[in-house]
């Protein structure tokens, strides 16, 4: 009896240090949105919605690697383990769907659930249709006309014209579970707090505006990726100096952007302060509007060339990657431009006075600019860095400053707009994620604006074609060699004033270990511990 | 007393119809679409005029505020455009945090202003008089917001005692009255005391010393009254002024604590309300500015009955 108890013992013993092994602690993340992004599957609150609550709950049929820290990610299988176009006709793909993953309520993953979650979005007369998933997911995947299961596992659509871009649009689309929408009274709202995914994480709590609680899901299909820790809690956090208190005293172990003046304290403290380069820029974007002074090649280059970018990583605590054209340095498809974006006033002042202006002939322009927003880092100070730069080649800068919603309204309306004012630029700062956002959007003859996002009204022939070769390239290497043809033409012919990049700083307590930053805008938290 | 009563409750009605027309109006003078927190930004024109036919925003602006004016006879504030949730729970649920702050920031304020005032005016001109009306003075100047960033620092980060954002542990909400969740309270309310400290301070060292100096007040004195009863005449006197600013001041304490509930993370209608305002939650600001409004106006019927029973004068004006 007495050995049983012994034997009892041991076990209970070796059980809980098995278990103190195995415990890998909780993460507090301080995001920097209001609230807890939307959770049913389609996310909102941009960027961080989707790093949050998107990639973690759920699977897209494409995904990005987020396993390196060293090389720009590139897409990987997820839930579908093959796609290819159909040689004959290239507006048919055909998706070959993973076998044995499962949704976190148990319910078997089929091409038919895939069926079902773009109806979802696209389908407005389906019992499952959400609008507001539906204004999320929408406009990620234009060139979806239609969709057919053609067997559990075998899945086609078809796109609107040839369109080889189709598998970065399917990165966004986040597969929910039917079955638990049906076990949730097929109600959307009562999904919200007990959603299920086929992600890595499981969300176990949600509180609106207050927090959400994440668990490793452990029958996850890629063992790889099974998280670590215990659990991920998600706290909402928008004022970034609250954020910081709130990572300096302990009550977070990680927070999305900490304020630049608050850096050398952290880093003080021993707090670490990850960063990367990854697909965003801050530039701006120039009107192409007859009339517009931007559309002489000289200044649009004398401009590029005024600006000491490496004079500006102070004011932004050295978190910046200087522009040395649209996309960053790292991107694959960056290419091998002939135009040198560096800092050289003599050259921009020569190129100012070819294009007939000098010391007593200063060019005048208006530009759009907003005191804060999503990703534009610190507008104020930067543009006035700016416009002290462009004063020193006679180009005379007055901002029309107004608030970041309106300021998107404007973007949206387009140079042409009455409501922009006169305005030759306007200060935006752009996910180039994938080849339609990163490239396609800002300068496409058919995006316009107002149809579109080519706020500038810029429209080239040769531009064009590049796109819809882009477009038609099936071969992802070969339209790889397309990209970076094409970012040469952005750079050579300077379309944009290209001032810096985004690094994504976040911080966090030392005893956050093995978070691998990857240069992308979503992250994976799979590989973190916590070292108590 | 019932029927100035019903007099100042039936002066509401005008009152609340015309802050719902300007709450209503106001959100929608402001630049911006409410549509920007719910779609992204590169959305097309056609998904965006879909989505603003779906929340009724392609309506005439006086249909829209009769039907938002049919809602709320009903009850019904609405959606959040940015959440989807009831207006009505966001409203009321971040107004119960505020009310909590602005209650313990009044606790705080109040008896130390009125017995700092008191001290002031029964001492006039002395050296403890200009001590105190420097703290007022400097408790109404000094930007709140500032205090607050200066406590963190001191309270959160350097020394570790007390929680910098949050109403409870881990960015909990859900207020419950033990140590975990009071020990979030104390600085934002702390930080809030100040500015109502140095107002109900300057307020009644001007009343008391009015008072004070008043014949009745001699008389009193003359008919050998004790110092301690003449002040309790003197603090009656002063007493319907006072509660009026003190009504006041909770108005604001209430309202207009956006800064400091920002500073704190502090889950109220402040916060509520600049969240709102950023992404242009129409049905969401709409419904907090209106309860808080109305909030304002029931405080001030709440301070005129009182005043009107504390001094039967008030009821002859």
């Amino acid at each position: 009896m007495l050995r049983l108890k012994a034997g009892i013992a041991a076990l209970a013993v070796a059980a809980t240090m098995a278990s103190a092994a195995m415990a890998q602690g909780t993460l507090r993340i301080g995001m920097t949105a209001a609230d807890i992004p939307l959770t049913t599957g389609q996310t909102d609150q941009g960027g961080e919605g989707m790093r949050f609550m998107g990639y973690t709950v759920y699977d897209s049929l494409i995904e990005w690697d987020l396993t390196s820290a060293d090389k720009p990610s590139v897409l990987i299988p997820g839930l579908a383990t093959e796609w290819s176009v159909d040689e004959e006709d290239k507006t048919k793909w055909t998706f070959t769907l993973r076998e044995g993953v499962t949704f976190h309520d148990g319910a078997p993953f089929t091409a038919a659930d895939v069926v079902w979650n773009l109806d979802k979005i696209l389908d407005e007369s389906s019992e499952q249709y959400d609008p507001r998933q539906s204004a999320q997911g929408k406009s990620r995947i234009p060139a979806v006309a239609s969709y057919e299961a053609i067997d559990d596992y075998t899945l086609e659509i078809t796109t609107k014209e040839p369109d080889a871009t189709l598998p970065y649009q399917m990165t966004w689309i986040l597969m929910s579970s039917k079955a638990n929408w049906e076990a949730m009274d097929k109600d959307w709202e009562k999904v919200a707090g007990s959603p299920s995914g086929t992600g890595p994480w499981k969300l176990e709590t949600f509180v609106p505006r207050e927090r959400a609680e994440l668990v490793p899901f452990a029958d996850y299909w890629d063992d790889s990726r099974v998280p670590q820790l215990d659990k991920m809690v998600l706290i909402p956090l928008p004022e970034p100096n609250a954020r910081s208190a709130a990572l300096l005293s302990g009550q977070v172990d990680w927070i999305e952007a900490p304020a630049p003046d608050t850096i050398p304290a952290m880093e003080g403290n021993g707090f670490v302060i990850s960063s990367n380069a990854y697909p965003h820029n801050w530039t701006w974007h120039l009107s192409r509007l007859e009339g517009s002074p931007w559309n002489d090649i000289r200044v649009r280059k004398a401009a590029n060339l005024a600006i000491d970018r490496e004079g500006m990583a102070p004011l932004l605590g050295g978190l910046m990657v200087p522009a040395k054209g649209f996309l960053p340095p790292s991107s694959q498809w960056f290419g091998n431009p002939s135009f040198d974006i560096s800092y050289d006033l003599d050259a921009a002042k020569a190129l100012m006075e070819e294009a007939g202006y000098g010391p007593d002939n200063h060019l005048q322009v208006k530009a759009l600019i907003s005191p804060s927003g999503s990703g534009q880092m610190l507008p104020l100070p930067m543009n006035e860095y700016v416009q002290q730069s462009l004063a020193e080649i006679w180009i005379d800068v007055e901002f029309s400053v107004v608030e970041w919603n309106q300021m998107i309204n404007l973007w949206r309306a387009g140079a042409a707009d009455p409501s922009v004012d006169g305005a030759m630029s306007v200060n935006f700062t752009y996910f180039l994620q994938d080849p339609f956002t990163g490239l396609i959007r800002h300068l496409d003859c058919n995006l316009i604006a107002p149809n579109g996002t080519n706020w500038g009204h810029y429209c080239d022939d040769e531009m064009q074609a590049l796109f819809s070769e882009i477009k038609n390239t099936f071969d992802p290497e070969a339209q790889d060699a397309v990209m970076r043809k094409t970012h040469e033409k952005y750079v050579d012919d300077a379309l944009f004033l290209m001032v810096t990049h985004d690094v994504a700083p976040r911080a966090m307590a030392p005893k956050v270990k093995g978070f691998v930053q990857a240069q992308n805008w979503y992250q994976n938290f799979s590989s973190i511990t916590i070292e108590e | 007393m019932l029927s100035y009563f019903l007099r100042r409750l039936i002066l509401v009605l005008p009152v609340a119809f015309g802050v719902s027309v300007i709450c209503f109006l106001l959100v929608q003078i402001a630049p911006g679409d409410p549509l920007t927190a719910i779609m992204p930004i590169d959305a097309t024109a056609e998904e965006q005029a879909a989505m603003r036919a779906a929340y009724g925003l392609d309506k005439p602006l006086p249909i829209q505020y009769a039907i938002w004016v049919g809602n709320l006879m009903q009850g019904d504030m609405g959606k959040s455009i940015a959440t989807g949730r009831p207006v009505a729970d966001e409203v009321f649920g971040a107004v119960q945090n505020s009310l909590l702050l602005a209650v313990s920031a009044a606790v705080i304020a109040f008896p130390i202003g009125i017995f700092l005032g008191f001290l002031a005016g029964y001492f006039r001109d002395t050296l403890l008089d200009r001590a105190v009306t420097a703290v007022s003075i400097t408790g109404v100047s000094v930007p709140n917001y500032w205090l607050g960033i200066v406590l963190v620092i001191i309270f959160s980060v350097n020394l570790g005692w007390l929680p910098s954002m949050g109403a409870g542990p881990g960015g909990s909400q859900s207020w419950s009255w033990d140590w975990l969740h009071i020990r979030h309270l104390i600085l934002p309310a702390v930080t809030l005391a100040v500015v109502p400290i140095g107002i109900v301070a300057r307020t009644v060292r001007a009343l008391a010393g009015d008072i004070l100096t008043q014949d009745f007040v001699q008389a009193l004195y003359a008919k050998g009254m004790s110092r301690g009863d003449v002040l309790r005449h003197v603090a009656r006197n002063a007493a319907a002024t006072a509660l009026s600013v003190m009504g006041l001041q909770l108005g604001y304490l209430l309202g207009g604590s956006i800064l400091i509930e920002t500073v704190f993370n502090w889950p109220g209608s402040g916060f509520l309300l600049s969240n709102a305002i950023f992404q242009r939650d129409l049905p969401l600001l709409q419904g907090t500015i209106l309860i808080l409004a109305l909030f304002f106006v029931a405080m001030n019927l709440i301070v005129d009955v009182a005043q009107a029973a504390i001094d039967p004068r008030i009821k002859r004006t």
